[in-house]
């Protein structure tokens, strides 16, 4: 990434932080040594790391429209479950390479989110969360009803279609892994990029106030239904990509609230909400827990659980926004921060 | 006949369907706030209920003597100890803790009773039935839960108009900032309301296990149809909600009239076509 | 009765008070004058608690209301009269009255009393309390202050968007209620209002206290320049 700092006589505004100009290496080495997986991973882990790559997508986006957008949804796993069905509606019927599936299942999930996105707005805060929540509900019993995708009991992918993946297994699972990855830092750099744009400021200006960003000229309806309509997309190609793991789809798993929304906003939520950072952390917090508490069973729901409501009351703005308070942190900051070195400089000429 | 049938029985389910939705309606009513676990709370009550019938051997309706007053109780300290931290200019923090709780419930619940499916016993009342006309008969207990559903819609109208806690409660609802000056206290006021809305929300719980069979995973199936029944009804008006409670019934028997696995589906499309036509519902009092 | 000493108050990083002192006697009728912005209606909302106090800077009859929640102070015995009246658009004319009393505080005021004092309230007790004029929602949020028999009654801006000769009637009131042995704080943009009733006069400016005195000893000079804030020579 280039300095992004903008030269002006008296101040320079930039985005980049001492720490952002370093991690930006080690991040870069940590992607080409992921990449690298299919090598030195096994199967387990690197089905591991599919897993924790999708989640990490999904807690972008989710974080991008209830963060960013303050569009709080109950309702993600409709997009999900879309995307999920559309790869096999893609694959089975209409004949679309798996890889191909994925992007048209995205298409599909933005195209479905235009009127669904539609109907939403026309509901409030807590009632657009439950709204949604209400409408991946109707998608879920509606494809449980089509008898040509299993109807209520679903169906497996078949295995001429998970042949044309790649040939052999090995090879297929190093494919589904490299897209989880590109999907997952692809998510996180189009959130990053997104947020340092014209759209970014927007949304800074809607969250700060949203009926006086209108005066400044920002559409705050159309900056929050097109910030809805690409998490859907990029959400509906995660739902393709977890199902092209899975090879197995039903209404149930497919629209779960459980799996694709509630696990997304605790990991959002105890990793710091409204941050790029946040996401990631609490996707490997969530992961870490996992591991440990495995046989816990639903106890481990119960800790999670636990562990968001504390985080909502006593630490809002969760693990990295109390690491980034405390010790000023930003690794990929999309704020712009002011320079004043150059305005208190008495020999450069500042209005005042 | 049988369409009649169905229609007559989706009345009486949406008298359930009220009960399920008036705590939620009064406390977004009072105080803007919605509660995620609501229909969790529910199921919470169920439980309570059918623990005190395999206890004591008592009949479920009067398991209500206890459960009722202990979750409004309950729901009085939820709201003073937890919930009033949440609110505020921010829509995140009451949804997400409240999202929160709702998971965990429902996991503790599974822990406590298994995902075994239960029902609570009511003798002869389960089956008690007359004969309206050929063809239609009515339930005694689906009536006796619509009837149930109006007296306590109209027991708590008398209190919001007749008495001084309901003229505070409504003066909190209209300005939470001049009530103080009133000398009450909005933590104080907002807490009676949830222990309002969690007494209904008690005979609500206890009158689905009568009437259905429940499992700890079904709190927030009864979340969204509360919620359906509340925005079709409008904002503010808790008659309003009884109609929208009875306009879902009716939507999702006449669904289940056509395919069983379409109740469910039809209740959401008429809650979603009311929101393309009008998304403040058929009688708001309120704004959201 | 009251004293308030060294007050400072803050809405988030801005400062809107600085180090005010004042003081009411038991039975007086003071006025708080200033323009726009000088700090009257913060100094209100902090003495009514709605706005944050720290430390021991308002002592109402012996007791600390710094630091108190808003209905712990008006439990004390202050009542206040909102700017803008504030009534409750749900309730009716009888029932915003009503809610006045919560407090539960004994006293002269009641019902009976506020409708002999403003007739018109009486004829309109069902109406909705906002689909009243102006000047009888103002009468409505006197009544209902005066309904917690308060031994303090502040209030603020009560002339504000009233028609003159509705003020004037509205002003008929203060010395009812102070013959009562209610101890009044007025605020007011309008001066001669304000110095008609008031035994004594603060002027505020920039969220001090400017000028303070009895009304005859102070020239309109003085006054003119504690309001805004000219300098004597200027003036």
């Amino acid at each position: 990434m280039t300095d992004m700092s903008v030269e002006k006589p008296g101040a320079s505004v930039s985005r980049a932080t001492r720490e952002s100009k370093i991690a930006l290496p080690i991040l870069i080495v940590l992607v080409v040594f992921l990449a690298a997986a299919p090598w030195w991973a096994g199967r387990a882990d690197m089905r591991l790391m599919v897993e924790i790559f999708y989640y990490l997508v999904l807690a972008q986006m989710w974080n991008l429209l209830a963060g960013y957008a303050g569009l709080v949804s109950i309702g993600q796993q409709a997009y999900v479950g879309i995307g999920g069905y559309m790869l096999f509606i893609g694959t089975v019927f209409l004949g679309v390479h798996p890889l191909a599936a994925v992007i048209v299942a995205g298409v599909a999930a933005a195209i479905l989110a235009l009127p669904s996105g539609a109907l939403l707005f026309r509901l409030r805060g807590p009632y657009f969360a439950i709204g949604a929540w209400v409408l991946a509900e109707t998608f879920r019993l509606i494809f449980a009803q089509v008898s040509a995708l299993g109807g209520g009991s679903g169906m497996s992918l078949p295995t001429d279609i998970v042949r044309s993946i790649a040939d052999g297994r090995s090879a297929r699972e190093a494919v589904v892994y490299w897209t989880a990855l590109g999907l997952a830092v692809g998510s996180v750099v189009a959130v990053y990029y997104l947020l340092r744009s014209r759209f970014g400021l927007a949304l800074t200006a809607i969250r700060d106030n949203e009926e006086a960003s209108g005066s400044l000229g920002v559409n705050a309806w159309m900056t929050k239904f097109s910030i809805y309509i690409i998490a859907a997309f990029v959400t509906g190609m995660t739902g393709a990509l977890i199902f092209l793991q899975k090879l197995r789809i039903s209404p149930d798993a497919a629209f779960s609230v459980n799996d694709w929304t509630a696990f997304v906003i605790f990991m959002v939520v105890i990793g710091g909400i409204g941050t790029i950072e946040g996401p990631i952390i609490g996707v490997i917090v969530f992961f870490v827990l996992r591991e440990f508490a495995a046989d816990w069973g639903s106890w481990y729901l119960i800790l999670l659980g636990t562990v968001a409501i504390v985080v909502m009351l006593k630490a809002p703005k969760g693990v990295w926004g109390y690491v980034a308070e405390r010790w000023g942190l930003s690794i990929l900051p999309v704020a712009r921060r002011l320079d004043l070195n150059s305005v208190l400089d008495p020999s450069r000429k500042s209005r005042h | 006949m049988e369409w009649i049938n169905a229609i007559v029985q989706g009345v009486l389910l949406g008298g359930l369907y009220a009960l399920f939705a008036t705590g939620l309606s009064l406390m977004f009513g009072v105080m803007r706030f919605v509660n995620i676990a609501h229909g969790d709370f529910i199921i919470i009550a169920a439980f309570a209920a059918f623990t005190l019938t395999s206890l004591t051997g008592m009949h479920p309706l009067a398991t209500l003597i206890v459960v009722a007053p202990v979750l409004a109780l309950a729901g009085y300290a939820n709201q003073r100890l937890i919930l009033n931290r949440t609110l505020g200019k921010d829509i995140l923090p009451p949804l997400l803790v409240t999202f929160g709780m709702s998971v965990v419930l429902q996991n503790l619940m599974l822990e406590a009773f298994t995902a075994d499916s239960r029902r609570l016993q009511s003798g002869a009342l389960e089956t008690a039935s007359f004969q309206v006309i050929d063809g239609l008969s009515i339930g005694v207990l689906p009536l006796l839960v619509f009837l149930v559903a109006v007296a306590v819609i109209w027991s708590l109208q008398r209190v919001f108009y007749g008495t001084g806690v309901g003229r505070l409660l409504r003066a909190t609802s209209d300005d939470q900032t001049t009530v103080k000056l009133m000398g009450a206290n909005n933590a104080h006021i907002f807490a009676i309301a949830t222990a309002i809305a969690s007494f209904v929300v008690a005979i609500a719980g206890v009158f689905l296990a009568m009437r259905t069979n429940f499992d700890p995973s079904i709190g927030p199936a009864r979340l969204l149809f509360a919620f359906e029944a509340v925005i079709i009804g409008g904002l503010g008006n808790l008659w309003g909600t009884l109609a929208g409670g009875i306009l879902l019934g009716v939507a999702q028997n006449i669904g289940a009239q056509i395919d069983p696995g379409f109740q469910v589906l039809f209740g959401h499309l008429v809650f979603l076509a009311i929101i393309a036509v009008r998304p403040e519902g058929l009688f708001p009092r309120i704004k959201a | 009765m009251l004293t308030v000493s060294n007050l400072d108050a803050y809405y988030g990083d801005f400062q809107a008070l600085f180090g005010v002192d004042l003081y009411v006697d038991a039975g007086e009728t003071i006025a708080i004058i200033g323009s726009n912005g000088a700090g009257k209606s913060t100094l209100m909302r902090t003495l009514t608690g709605l706005t944050p106090s720290s430390g021991d800077t308002i002592r109402f009859d012996g007791q600390v209301l710094s630091g108190q929640p808003a209905h712990a102070i008006v439990k004390a015995g202050l009542a206040m009269v909102p700017e803008g009246r504030k009534l409750f658009p749900s309730l009716s004319v009888e029932e915003n009255l009503l809610i006045g009393a919560n407090p539960g505080r004994d006293g002269l005021w009641n019902l009976d009393k506020v409708y002999a004092m403003f007739p018109v309230l009486s004829e309109r007790r069902n109406n909705a309390g906002t689909a009243l004029s102006g000047g009888q929602q103002q009468m409505v949020a006197i009544g209902r202050a005066l309904m917690s028999n308060p031994k303090l009654l502040l209030c603020d801006e009560i002339s504000l968007g009233l028609a003159p000769i509705i003020i004037k009637d509205i002003y008929t009131a203060i010395p009812q209620i102070k013959a009562e042995g209610t101890t009044i704080v007025v605020v007011e943009q309008d001066i001669n209002q304000a110095l008609s009733v008031a035994d004594r006069v603060y002027c505020m400016q920039e969220g001090r206290v400017s000028l303070t005195g009895r009304p005859d000893a102070l020239t309109r000079e003085e006054i003119t320049a504690a309001y805004f804030g000219l300098e004597k020579e200027d003036a």
